[in-house]
């Protein structure tokens, strides 16, 4: 894959690689920005959820991707988030003043989840995360005097500068804060902090005697990224505008994590693919669940297939898609495959495209192969 | 005090199950340095089998027994071949991914093929009690205990005295120097990962009659991992003991304090032995090198 090679210091100081990309970006803000005048509003209402996922992309992208720490209780720190919104909005705090609050709140107890952190490693950090997901969880169900426990809570419509948002107007907000989130991170990932992040995540043990604090680094990244969650938490409760605490399951931590396996976990362009695709899986699913059986009839009548083996084949499709598990099984698949076939995701898939039609006749395509390592131990 | 003799005995009966399942992931991961987090669905699929074995197509409780830990011994090397072999000396991180993706596809294939509701099937311990003194044991639960015990054993000596058992120890302490033994590595893999889905299995068969079979069967995985973590995820004996000691502290938890602390109970046993002793109770701690 064609590496960008940078001659002098000013470049690294760029926010955009080269002319072109500022040329797209560009185009793409505009497109955005002009969304809620061009779009229906069933589509405007996917993009925010779009744009929610991709800030816990981000937020999972600092944590996992840059910092190499694993989690899979992330939806601990979005239910964390979502209920300070909607206790801060029932006390009349106003949105920005929550919406940062969550934030810091969150980060805050996630700096505490990230103590563990200090001691375990790969497989360790993940069941304690999982735990933290289940106690928090549990908690949410029990405290009821705050959070209802399972009846749930409603929320009033987001509220700035005294006057509720309209759609479009919460469209923006979301749109400001993944705009904000995103900058935030790019600029982690040129800065001491995103250096020393990769550090330990390519070895710990050197990043260690290079003089890198990991303790405080590690905790760190647990705690921005869960300050990431807990602000796209928010934005999260005002768009359902329902909590309860089984929307918090682990399966949703499950989803956080797909999100960077499917876009890819080392970059942010990978977090928003992730999310664009994880939010379009379900209306994919609905239009299967109606096109499918559709199809196969209509090409069981057109090519005369009428005996007991089409017949029976009709059937067990029909009973797959009737089934109540078929989004675990598509996602469960959708899992497996991406990680034996698309290591690098979406964006590894984008950028392979883009080397091939940049060095057309001469792209060779294992220069771009996901590296194993079979005797590094991760066991200690 | 027989209330808590009672409680103690289903806290050892359910925690032998966990130490059953734990056992499961101690052994892929000693051998292989992959945590399966579809270890309880493996655990699920046994028991569905084990229903159509014995319920559906009436067969003797005990021939059913032996097909189900066959059919398991050969869906584990399959997954092994087909999911696992192809992602090794990828980031541990993926690995995790790839069998909770492969954990949630068996539990939408089991509600597919069996549907959603609970089944039950019958044993020749089906109803029995034992008592006591005071006590009553049932034998659903005394079997799990006597069947735990004597699987262990059977693992034991099996890791002890055989050349396979040889062979497989060698591979997991280094997979390098006894690949230049002349061990088949890749072929141990497979096995091992027969011998863990064996072991779910029959993890799974022996808790039916209690729980009832049904597709959400495989989150009592998710609570083996305390009792992994506790016993050090690297030791047999470690899995099991852990095991026993997260059902005595869920049974406890359920009977003494208030409501919601028994689901959450093992959570925060394995929050506290992370902090407090991360290699577990018998676990050793060593450094990994750059």
């Amino acid at each position: 894959m064609s590496a960008h090679i940078r001659t002098s210091h000013a470049q690294a100081d760029r926010l955009f690689l080269s002319g072109q990309s500022k040329i797209w970006y560009t185009l793409l803000g505009l497109a955005m920005v002009a969304a809620p005048m061009l779009l229906p509003p069933y589509y405007l209402s996917q993009i925010v959820f779009v744009l929610i996922y991709a800030i816990v992309g981000v937020a999972m992208n600092v944590l996992s991707g840059q910092a190499g720490q694993v989690s899979i209780g992330h939806a601990a720190f979005l239910a964390i988030g979502a209920y300070c919104a909607a206790v801060a909005s029932k006390h009349g705090v106003p949105l920005p003043v929550y919406l940062l609050l969550a934030g810091v709140l969150t980060g805050l107890i996630g700096y505490l989840a990230g103590l563990p952190a200090l001691r375990l490693h790969g497989i360790y950090l993940a069941i304690a995360t999982l735990a933290f997901a289940f106690i928090v969880e549990e908690i949410l169900a029990r405290w009821e005097s705050v959070t209802h426990g399972n009846e749930g809570l409603m929320l009033a419509k987001a509220q700035l500068f005294g006057r509720p948002l309209s759609d479009a107007g919460f469209y923006y907000l979301c749109l400001g804060v993944t705009v904000l989130v995103v900058l935030a991170a790019y600029n982690l990932t040129r800065s001491p902090t995103g250096r020393a992040f990769m550090a330990i995540r390519d070895s710990e043990t050197a990043a260690r005697s290079m003089g890198i604090d990991t303790a405080h680094f590690k905790t760190a990244a647990f705690a921005m990224s869960a300050g990431i969650t807990g602000i796209a938490g928010v934005l999260y409760a005002h768009k359902l505008s329902f909590l309860s605490p089984e929307m918090f399951s682990i399966q949703v931590s499950i989803d956080f994590v797909m999100i960077i396996i499917i876009g890819g976990m080392l970059s942010l362009r990978g977090a928003v693919f992730g999310a664009i695709f994880m939010i379009m899986v379900d209306p994919l699913l609905i239009f299967l669940k109606d096109a499918l059986p559709l199809a196969s009839s209509a090409a069981m009548a057109r090519f005369g297939l009428d005996g007991p083996v089409p017949q029976a084949l009709h059937a067990g499709l029909l009973r797959v898609l009737n089934a109540p598990g078929l989004k675990s099984l598509i996602f469960g698949l959708i899992i497996i495959l991406f990680i034996v076939f698309e290591p690098m995701g979406l964006d590894g898939r984008w950028q392979r495209f883009k080397a091939y039609l940049a060095q057309f006749p001469l792209y060779r395509p294992a220069s771009a192969r996901a590296s194993r390592m079979f005797l590094k131990s991760e066991r200690r | 005090m027989i209330d808590f003799l009672q409680q103690l005995f289903s806290g050892v009966a359910l925690g032998c199950v966990y130490g059953l399942i734990a056992l499961g992931f101690v052994l892929i991961y000693k051998a292989t340095e992959v945590v399966n987090f579809a270890q309880g669905e493996v655990m699920m699929i046994g028991a569905f089998l084990s229903y159509t074995f014995i319920s559906t197509l009436g067969l003797n409780y005990w021939l059913g027994f032996a097909m189900c830990i066959v059919c398991m011994a050969i869906i584990g090397s399959l997954i092994e071949r087909l999911v696992v072999r192809p992602i090794l000396g990828y980031p541990q991180f993926s690995i995790v991914m790839a069998t909770i993706g492969l954990g949630l596809v068996l539990r939408a294939l089991a509600g597919i093929i069996w549907g959603t509701d609970d089944l039950r099937i019958e044993t020749p311990f089906t109803g029995g009690v034992v008592k006591v003194g005071q006590l009553v044991l049932s034998s659903d639960s005394l079997s799990i205990i006597v069947a735990t015990a004597v699987l262990c054993a059977v693992l034991y000596a099996f890791f002890r005295f055989t050349r396979l058992g040889i062979a497989m120890q060698a591979t997991s302490q280094n997979m390098l120097a006894a690949y230049y033994m002349g061990i088949p590595v890749k072929r141990m893999f497979s096995l091992i990962w027969s011998l863990s889905a064996a072991v779910a299995c029959a993890a799974g068969v022996l808790l039916a009659p209690i729980t009832l079979i049904h597709a959400n069967l495989g989150f009592l995985g998710i609570k083996a991992f305390p009792a992994a973590v506790l016993g050090g995820f690297g030791s047999i004996p470690g899995a099991v003991a852990g095991g026993i000691v997260i059902g005595i502290v869920e049974s406890m938890s359920g009977f003494y304090l208030p409501e919601g602390f028994k689901d959450v109970a093992a959570y925060i046993v394995v929050l506290a032995v992370l902090l407090w002793r991360p290699q577990g109770m018998f676990g050793s701690n060593a450094i990994k090198k750059v």
